[in-house]
């Protein structure tokens, strides 16, 4: 991995919703590089889903490459597509993030569970955990409640803490503020943004919100990425 | 961690979770339960007789002889002469005789006369002895030794009168010849506890002035004279024979099964005891079965609750999914999960058991003379409890697999 690598590399990728033949994505090139935040802006229904879990491995594509911190997601197993996720990738959803009755620290260490590398990246986890959390605006007496007990932005700043724990290079966000009011969704970015410089990780973030774009180094259209078929039949 | 997030995610589902332990920990009791009984019935019919190499009675049934002479089971059709009776003591190869007489009762209990070697020679639970909890074995013609569930249902202690009546369940009573405590036994877990033991001369002795089974009209020894008449009996019930070596107990007994003046049968009381266990075996094997079924339904419960919360599960295994958890990894957690329900389960039906001896000991010890000893689980118990965790993840196996293809199909992402 050089430093000029990009951390993402899509090219001329195609998925078929097996057994369904009307139903197809493509995606000719898309590029992500190292330490880049970019929103990726679609309406709900144009396939971001799809791509969403092409690049975190739980849908195999057709044909085509995934390149990951160097390594072809679409080459690998399932079980190596998992892994590779777990090692690489930190998620956030858009809500029902947390395991409700797991703890917050729990929460937060979930991802070392599957990934010895970033485990041993984060060297003392729970010191990790906790210095995320302050960054993050959380204070240490959270850690070990349930996460049930949080309210929604508290969830998903724990959220945030879970994708970076172990310093992964590139983290998904799938809409992580639209259960957020205005006010609330500009705190959570703040930090959000404030964290991922600090780690120097790369972000996707998928919304339908073209307003959050100024934030970005580059706002792309689905659209414009990806060729999204749906005959209805 | 993980075990610790399976344990809060059974937390966080205690209703149904606690629902499914109960069933379990109740099947499990049940189960261990059937097998303590079974296995104290077994210990406390095998323990009820021990150092006698041979017993012998009229011919009928080893099974028949075996329960009429030790554990007052039943009736005896027909008695051993004391001309027999004395032949057979006079072998060679016997060391000690025991004659026993049966057939008259006290009360809800039987009357046994023997004579003074019974209490030497009987021994019960590995070699132990009779002995007086009070008073002393009987000196005087009429004294009777009672057993301790006899002074206990009575309320009897040492110096009270006893009448004895005629034949079971009867309302004939020997009422001419009234007998005296001389002395009460130990507890012994044994029919000897229900027994009022006497004489053999005794038995003679209120028989004097019967005739057939029936009083004879208008006559009434007196208690003096019948002092004074011979009461050489002129029968016994059954004997019990020691040998003085163990190589000579088959000679023996074939020796007195071909005795040519009357038809005899001369049993060993452990190969009796196995023909009677092989009898009651069809019962107890569907008793066992009976149970292992029902610990087999609770375990079909847990996988039904399994199944009906996969659904709602989704979400948090999606969850897993994108930190990176494998299809297999949730496999696995649903499966330690039901181990660990199975588990818990299992050990409080383990708990449950220990409740139900302690407050059934002493009940059953009352009702039946079934002793079960309270005692830390023993092998096979701890072996019952890994079996329903074993058998509780192999149930699980079936929506787990459920489980398993959902969280492939779903990802991390759940639609609906």
């Amino acid at each position: 991995m050089s430093g000029s690598a990009p951390i993402l590399n899509m090219r001329d990728v195609q998925f078929q919703w097996p057994g369904r033949s009307s139903f197809s994505l493509n995606v000719p090139a898309f590029r992500l590089e190292e330490g880049e935040t970019v929103l990726l802006l679609g309406e709900s229904g144009s396939g971001k889903s799809t791509l969403l879990s092409l690049i975190c491995g739980t849908l195999k594509p057709a044909s085509g490459i995934i390149d990951v911190s160097g390594t072809d997601m679409a080459a690998l197993s399932g079980a190596g597509r998992d892994r590779l996720r777990a090692e690489q990738i930190g998620v956030i959803f858009q809500q029902f993030n947390l395991l409700p009755f797991a703890t917050v620290s729990d929460n937060i260490l979930l991802p070392l569970c599957y990934a010895p590398n970033r485990s041993a990246r984060a060297k003392k986890p729970l010191a990790e955990a906790t210095s995320l959390c302050r960054s993050l605006g959380l204070s240490d007496d959270l850690l070990g409640q349930r996460a049930s007990a949080l309210s929604v932005g508290q969830q998903q700043r724990v959220a945030v803490a879970r994708a970076l724990i172990g310093q992964p290079p590139l983290m998904i966000a799938d809409e992580p503020t639209s259960s957020l009011d205005a006010s609330s969704q500009n705190a959570f970015l703040d930090v959000m943004f404030g964290q991922l410089g600090e780690i120097g990780a790369s972000l996707l973030m998928v919304s339908h919100d073209p307003r959050l774009g100024k934030r970005f180094d580059r706002v792309v259209e689905l659209s414009d990425i990806a060729k999204f078929e749906s005959h209805a039949a | 961690m993980i075990v610790r997030l399976a344990i809060a995610s059974l937390l966080a589902r205690a209703l149904t979770v606690s629902m499914t332990i109960l069933a379990i920990a109740l099947s499990v009791a049940l189960f261990l339960g059937v097998e303590k009984v079974r296995t104290g019935a077994k210990m406390s019919f095998a323990d009820t007789i021990s150092g006698t190499d041979l017993i012998v009675g009229a011919r009928s049934g080893s099974v028949q002889l075996l329960l009429y002479s030790v554990f007052r089971i039943g009736n005896a059709t027909n008695n051993v002469t004391w001309e027999s009776y004395q032949e057979i003591a006079r072998r060679s190869e016997v060391e000690w005789i025991v004659p026993i007489s049966l057939g008259d009762s006290h009360r809800q209990f039987r009357v046994m006369g023997t004579t003074k070697a019974f209490f030497e020679h009987y021994k019960y639970r590995q070699n132990r002895d009779l002995e007086p909890a009070e008073g002393a074995l009987m000196t005087d013609l009429f004294d009777a030794v009672i057993g301790s569930d006899v002074a206990k249902a009575l309320g009897y202690s040492v110096g009270d009168p006893i009448v004895v009546a005629h034949g079971l369940a009867s309302f004939t009573e020997h009422k001419d010849q009234p007998f005296r405590v001389s002395g009460i036994l130990k507890k012994t877990g044994t029919p000897v506890d229900r027994t009022v033991i006497v004489s053999m001369e005794a038995i003679e002795a209120i028989h004097v002035d019967w005739k057939s089974g029936a009083k004879a009209p208008g006559q009434a020894t007196p208690v003096e004279a019948i002092r004074q008449m011979d009461l050489t009996p002129k029968s016994v019930t059954a004997v019990l024979v020691g040998v003085k070596s163990p190589l000579q107990t088959f000679a023996l007994q074939r020796g007195i099964n071909e005795y040519p003046q009357e038809p005899l049968l001369a049993i060993l009381p452990g190969v009796a005891l196995q023909e009677l266990w092989g009898i009651v075996g069809i019962a107890e094997t569907a008793l066992v079965a009976v149970s292992a079924m029902v610990v087999v339904t609770a375990l079909v419960g847990m996988m039904a609750t399994i199944f009906s919360s996969l659904n709602e599960r989704r979400r948090e295994m999606a969850i897993f999914r994108a930190m990176g958890a494998r299809p297999s990894n949730i496999l696995g957690m649903l499966v330690l999960e039901a181990m660990l329900t199975a588990a818990v389960g299992a050990v409080l039906g383990l708990c449950f058991l220990y409740l139900g001896l302690a407050t059934a000991q002493p009940i059953l010890d009352n009702a039946f003379g079934l002793w079960l000893p309270i005692e830390p689980p023993n092998w096979r118990e701890i072996g019952v409890i890994l079996a329903v965790v074993v058998a509780g993840a192999i149930v699980s196996l079936v929506p787990a697999y459920r489980a398993y293809r959902l969280s492939l199909a779903d990802g991390m992402m759940v639609k609906s």
